[in-house]
């Protein structure tokens, strides 16, 4: 197996190897995800042998529980057997280096390892290092990426407006820190989504956001009219260092999305949120159980997303 | 391909169809493989009217050169609209060669229940198989080298045609 020079994630044959990030990722590799994901969906049975014999190694080393389970149920529907490593608490605080911990992780047999890490660009720093027949997954890397949740929110995007080339999708609220809001503008703008916005306080957007190609808004109101597609982001305290924001109630008032914000968007506008949601902070109870959420629909279409990258993956020697 | 005329489809399906009527009970499940089979089902249980919807079957991810050719581009959904436990059932494909298509289509049939009988219908069989498998019932046995396929299409008006093309090799 060789490697794609110009674009690590793709093999020679320009078929997908690893996923690392939307970015740079052809339209017609993205159009082949959400159709096998499509698939999926609705599946009747409880398996399918695709992946019977191979291992996936969910290699966490900053906590989840939503995609590392959505990850474990892709996989386990696949047959595959399944290992959840939650390194944050093992080897690494006992000191071992990445490259060490990639190294014993492939001396147990892996055929994939699924990884989420805080720093931005492990994944690839593993990708690079894996023998030639293992297939990395990002499954969340820092500020940087998390394509399977880019995937996710177009097919869900997909599934309810059917088509990208007509439609107006607002990001709104912690873009700066937001892994999730990179994926989307990467992955709308390659499927011909016509307009972008980004709505959030200067403080919670990166510097010369628009050069993505993205139009900016600091108000709410403007930034939500005639919207199709409304992604909330979760506000990441997590993430916080310095005071980019007076107060989580003041960000609510500004930002969170409530029912009368959301009256300016267009009256069959969907409402999007990766999870796990702060109530009251980016977003109004009402809104996130109100009839335009399709919240939880995007995590049922994640596990198909993920089942369909899987199989793409592993059936690609 | 020169000396190798096209099997007429809808001749063979009518055939096809008389063989079937006694066998089809109004409880019959008939189950068409993607693609071409999916088609020959619709027509058979046009003519055959079972009380009971026709069955689609992608075999996709069950096929045993996942490993070798990796997952197919245009993967539909299986839809089975009926119950499979204690049922009888006719699988139905458009040609019957290598019986591996077959084989992937009895084991993901197995995931959803199992059924009381199974059989194979084809318009064709082109012999050729590599598997222990038999269709009950046969539009037409053909010969052709093994470098010719021959591919189902469906015109807009609905008729189906055979046609022979040389294998990318």
């Amino acid at each position: 197996m060789w490697l794609n020079p110009s674009n690590p994630q793709l093999d020679r044959k320009g078929q997908l190897h690893h996923l690392l990030t939307l970015e740079g990722l052809p339209a017609e590799i993205l159009w082949q995800i959400l159709d096998t994901a499509k698939s999926f969906v609705g599946v009747k049975v409880k398996k399918v042998p695709l992946l019977r014999g191979r291992s996936v190694f969910n290699v966490f080393f900053e906590p989840s529980t939503r995609t590392r389970t959505t990850f474990e149920i892709a996989a386990k529907r696949l047959s595959a057997d399944v290992i959840n490593l939650n390194v944050a608490v093992s080897s690494q605080s006992k000191g071992e280096s990445l490259l060490d911990t990639v190294d014993n992780l492939s001396a147990m047999h892996a055929d994939m390892f699924v990884v989420r890490h805080g720093e931005s660009g492990a994944p690839h720093f593993i990708a690079r290092h894996v023998a030639p027949d293992i297939h990395v997954i990002n499954a969340g890397d820092g500020r940087h990426s998390h394509p399977t949740q880019g995937l996710l929110d177009m097919y869900t995007i997909r599934h309810y407006k059917k088509d990208f080339s007509n439609l107006r999708v607002a990001i709104v609220g912690d873009v700066l820190h937001s892994r999730v809001a990179r994926s989307q503008i990467h992955a709308l703008t390659t499927l011909g989504c016509p307009e972008i916005r980004v709505i959030g306080p200067k403080t919670l957007l990166p510097a010369h956001v628009e050069q993505l190609g993205v139009q900016v808004y600091h108000d709410m109101r403007q930034g939500l009219k005639d919207v199709d597609v409304v992604t909330m982001l979760r506000l990441q305290n997590e993430r916080m260092q310095g005071s980019l924001l007076p107060s989580a109630q003041e960000f609510y008032k500004y930002y969170g999305l409530t029912d009368d914000k959301l009256a300016v968007a267009k009256s069959d506008a969907i409402v999007l949120h990766p999870g796990p949601m702060n109530r009251g902070v980016e977003i109004d109870s009402s809104v996130a159980d109100g009839k335009q959420s399709v919240i939880l629909p995007q995590v049922t279409f994640g596990i198909a997303i993920r089942m369909a990258v899987m199989s793409i993956m592993a059936g690609n020697k | 391909m020169p000396g190798n005329p096209s099997p007429d489809a809808e001749q063979l399906l009518k055939a096809l169809i008389e063989q079937m009527r006694p066998a089809v009970a109004p409880e019959t499940g008939l189950i068409g493989i993607h693609t071409g089979g999916v088609w020959v089902a619709e027509r058979l249980h046009q003519a055959l009217k079972p009380a009971i919807p026709f069955a689609a079957l992608d075999v996709s991810y069950y096929r045993d050169d996942y490993e070798a050719r990796g997952l197919r581009r245009d993967v539909k959904r299986s839809e089975i609209p009926f119950e499979v436990e204690g049922r009888d059932l006719i699988l139905v494909d458009d040609v019957l060669y290598t019986g591996r298509t077959i084989r992937a289509a009895l084991n993901e049939l197995f995931d959803y229940g199992r059924p009381a009988s199974v059989r194979l219908a084809t318009l064709v069989d082109r012999g050729g198989r590599q598997l222990p498998i038999a269709a009950q019932f046969v539009g037409a046995r053909v010969d052709v080298e093994p470098s010719i396929s021959i591919d189902l299409t469906r015109g807009v008006d609905g008729r189906l045609a055979f046609v022979l093309n040389r294998r990318a090799s």
